[in-house]
């Protein structure tokens, strides 16, 4: 049976400033069929399906349904010719039952009669095997009904093209078995099925083709079946580009941040971080690779005492320097065996060695004071607040999507966003703005921060100027751990090197450094050891040394059937 | 008549110059702007009306002509003020407080330039009695009752019944609650916005035009109409965002408001001058009890529209 093409896309390209988003991508979608479109972050898919769904228009190329060329300038114009999508964040108004989301802004003739309305939405819902009850308000449903709710949305406006953005990422896996079923239903109706998404197992559980996008470009569509996870990783990630980072060996690497058994659940009682578990050391940078949203942003968080846990450790590693020998924890013996693994040292800093000497000279020295040793303070960061978490010199330079939302004052100048962190120092309720002053001529030196003057906001400079203010300010502080999610995110290949050079030399004093990152070249290239996240689990811990792109990429993507037991 | 049914009929005629205030700061509010411009929009409505009245209050035009005239004049002026408010905030998307706060400033002011320019003889001794048909002639406090209060009654009525049961009235929520997603779905944002703000900011000079010509009918009225500005807003908490809740909750607020002046008529009770301002303050103490009761019980349908106060852009993500 010959197959009815329901979708074209051709040539479609879309940018945003100088950053190609889509490029010339060509896709076709058939009637009754269920497409998955697989990718990394950041390599358009959500951009090429707004494109479809009216949110965005297109730079160049066609878009034709049903072999008629259209042009699709807002959601209402996709609407009429039967595309919707549901987006990943839901369109929803809390307050509204089910029905009333439903119909809101569909023009209908006749009176507006709530009870019809319902009853339509029930025999929708029946049709596919929904389950919902049209007057249960939004605010007490959970995420699978709210996306019920928002498939029906669109199916009530008579779609036969749905597009659904990463349907699952906030799904149970039995409720995911049950939008799979939906779906399957809806193609047996003769609807197309676009969904997008980088989990594999999904892609080759429910799809019948596979087009895969990367940075921008349509690399191939295959059919499902004639082709396995190896293989799509390998078109999705790519070859491994090589970016020339000075990487060093770690230079005794020590324990410097332990977490143990970390949970973490939402506001709505999902677990966004289950069991992680994991070492940071210093002197050694600790990559997190992981899809975006599989909880990088909540590890950090809890870490620095913004989010409150469910269960877990944190265990924080606070070096401290020079304590002198004494005999009241340690036994004349044991000093002696630790004297001989040169575990202490003497106020120049030279090795101290017991060698040849007597019991009593060795007790001599050691009452006298003189023979020293390094001890860490171990120091749970769950006891303690935000605060004093950042005065153990736990560092958190955090890039969220808006670079200005956590870590700078985007209306105030460099000089008193250095000051958010000195503020408690000066005298009596003065605030001293010497330091603070002389530290943002350092920074704006040092990292060549291209600024009108140092009172100028801090919005007003570009992405890179801002980044590196924030990450100059926080390794001024000279911390202990520095953690850096996405620091290079949207910067130049400059900037960006400036970044990698001041993580490394952080790296070099023996900080540990935590760095969440989405380029997997750069993870690669930059990091030590690389912990892949997967959903809020840790699905591996790596060398960067020696693994390739393509592991990493299936350790990111693929499910963790584990999770499916105990659910 | 019975002193307390005076009582009582004395509130719910004072109470309308709040159901008007009041149901155009919701039909505002529910579109997702707080306007606290207003206490000078209805100034303003006050003064458009009594502008009108004041050209043809002592012409041979029919009564029911003069009636309309006003009361249109009124609206035009208010919903003028409306307009305004909602270019700043719509479509220059400026600070709704600011801006609110700005227009209460310009309206009280100007109205009162025109009011110290107007001739009470003319805009309020004759029309005055033309409002308040049909007992304008009776003696008792049933004499303030006019076309204007059962228009007030009317209103909020017919704003109930658009906000919800009608489909304008689930689009202009879902505006206030989300305008994202009413974006989303087709729904024109910034039509509705605008929309929802003049007509709710005409209805609102309403009953300042109702307060100086039918209810005080004293050439003093309007130098106290500012204050009962902002108690229509503070009722609008009261009332919970429902415009039909607001005749009750005028009338609380108007029993209260008028309480001081006739519990004296009460033998076991000794109003002294010290105590009368006491109660005088009963309104605003009810109403900051109201609001301490309503964040507590925290239900999601008492809640003020999600998106109130935040201006929409749609490419803003």
């Amino acid at each position: 049976m010959e197959k009815q093409l329901a979708l074209q896309m051709r040539g479609i390209t879309k940018r945003f400033g100088p950053v190609v988003a889509n490029d010339h991508v060509d896709l076709d979608v058939y009637e009754g069929e269920i497409l998955a479109i697989l990718g990394e972050n950041g390599c358009g898919k959500t951009t090429l399906m707004n494109m479809i769904s009216g949110i965005y228009f297109p730079d160049e190329g066609k878009i034709f349904v049903d072999g008629h060329e259209v042009v699709i300038r807002s959601p209402k114009d996709a609407f009429q010719h039967g595309i919707g999508m549901i987006h990943q964040h839901f369109k929803l108004v809390d307050l509204f039952t089910a029905a009333e989301n439903i119909v809101l802004g569909v023009k209908e003739e006749g009176r507006y009669n709530l009870k019809a309305i319902n009853a339509k939405v029930a025999q929708i819902a029946e049709k596919y095997g929904f389950h919902i009850d049209p007057q249960k308000k939004i605010y007490d449903m959970s995420v699978s009904e709210k996306q019920t709710v928002e498939i029906i949305k669109v199916l009530y406006r008579g779609a036969d093209i749905l597009i659904l953005d990463e349907p699952t990422a906030v799904l149970t896996p039995q409720e995911i078995d049950k939008l799979f079923q939906v779906l399957r239903r809806m193609k047996a109706d003769g609807k197309s099925i676009i969904i997008i998404t980088h989990k594999l197992n999904e892609v080759l559980a429910v799809s019948d083709r596979v087009a895969i996008l990367r940075k921008g470009e349509h690399i191939a569509t295959v059919n499902t079946a004639e082709t396995n996870e190896a293989q799509l990783t390998e078109m999705m990630v790519g070859k491994k580009v090589d970016l020339n980072i000075d990487r060093e060996l770690p230079r005794s690497p020590a324990p410097r941040l332990v977490v143990e058994g970390l949970n973490l659940d939402d506001s709505e009682g999902l677990h966004v971080l289950r069991d992680i578990s994991f070492t940071a050391n210093g002197g050694e940078i600790l990559g997190i690779a992981g899809i975006a949203g599989s909880g990088q942003r909540e590890l950090l968080e809890s870490i620095a005492g913004l989010q409150p846990l469910k269960s877990g450790k944190i265990i924080f590693h606070n070096p401290k320097k020079d304590k002198p020998v004494t005999f009241f924890h340690k036994s004349m013996k044991r000093v002696k065996e630790l004297g001989a693994q040169g575990a202490f040292h003497d106020r120049q800093g030279k090795p101290v060695s017991f060698d040849g000497m007597a019991t009593g000279a060795v007790r001599k020295w050691v009452e006298s004071g003189d023979v020293l040793f390094k001890e860490d303070e171990i120091i749970d960061l769950r006891d303690k607040t935000p605060l004093q978490i950042r005065e153990l010199g736990v560092r958190l330079s955090f890039v969220p999507e808006d670079r200005l939302g956590m870590g700078l004052v985007g209306s105030m100048g460099i000089t008193d966003n250095m000051m958010l962190r000195s503020y408690r120092k000066g005298h009596a309720g003065f605030l001293d703005r010497k330091k603070p002053r002389a530290l943002a001529d350092e920074i704006i030196h040092e990292l060549e921060v291209v600024t009108p003057g140092v009172n100028t906001p801090v919005r007003r400079l570009s992405g890179g100027n801002v980044q590196k203010v924030l990450v100059g300010r926080e390794i001024a502080f000279a911390p202990k751990v520095l953690m850096a999610a996405y620091p290079v995110r949207g910067l130049d290949i400059n900037s960006s090197y400036t970044i990698y050079h001041l993580l490394n030399k952080q790296k070099e004093n023996g900080v540990a450094v935590i760095f969440v990152g989405e380029d997997l070249d750069v993870l690669l290239a930059l990091c030590d050891r690389i912990l892949v996240i997967n959903s809020g689990s840790i699905t591996g811990l790596v060398d960067a040394r020696t693994v390739t792109k393509e592991e990493i990429g299936l350790l990111m993507t693929r499910t963790d059937y584990a999770r499916k037991e105990d659910a | 008549m019975n002193i307390w049914l005076n009582f009582l009929i004395d509130s719910l005629a004072f109470g309308a110059t709040f159901i008007y205030g009041s149901t155009g700061e919701i039909l505002t509010e529910k579109a997702g702007h707080l306007n606290l411009g207003i206490p000078g929009i209805m100034c303003m409505g006050g003064a458009g009306g009594v502008m009108m009245l004041n050209l043809i209050g002592k012409s041979s035009l029919p009564p029911v002509l003069i009636v309309v005239l006003g009361i249109l004049s009124a609206l035009l002026m208010s919903g003028l003020m409306g307009l305004i408010y909602s270019f700043m905030t719509v479509t220059l998307r400026a600070n709704q407080n600011v801006t609110g706060l700005a227009l209460t400033t310009f309206g009280v002011g100007l109205m009162k330039v025109i009011m110290s320019k107007m001739n009470a003889t003319v805009y309020l001794v004759g029309p005055k009695m033309l409002y308040r048909w049909p007992f304008a002639y009776r003696q008792d406090s049933l004499q303030c009752l006019g076309v204007l209060f059962f228009l007030a009654i009317v209103v909020a009525i017919a704003a109930s019944w658009v906000l919800f049961r009608t489909k304008v009235g689930l689009h202009l929520r879902a505006v206030g609650e989300n305008p994202a997603t009413a974006d989303a779905v087709g729904i024109n944002v910034n039509r509705y916005k605008y929309a929802a703000t003049i007509i709710g900011s005409s209805i609102a000079g309403l009953g300042g035009f109702y307060y100086i010509i039918d209810y005080m009918a004293s050439q003093e009225a309007y130098l106290s109409l500012e204050a009962f500005g902002w108690l229509s807003i503070a009722l609008v908490i009261f009332a919970l965002w429902r415009p039909h809740m607001t005749i009750i909750g005028s009338t609380v607020f108007g029993f209260l408001f008028s309480c001081s002046s006739y519990i004296t008529n009460i033998d076991w009770i000794h109003v002294t001058m010290a105590t009368k301002p006491l109660l005088k303050m009963l309104p605003y103490v009810v109403t900051v009890l109201v609001l301490i009761i309503s964040s507590i019980r925290n239900k999601r349908e008492n809640q003020p529209p999600s998106s109130l106060g935040l201006s929409y852009f749609r490419e803003d993500r």
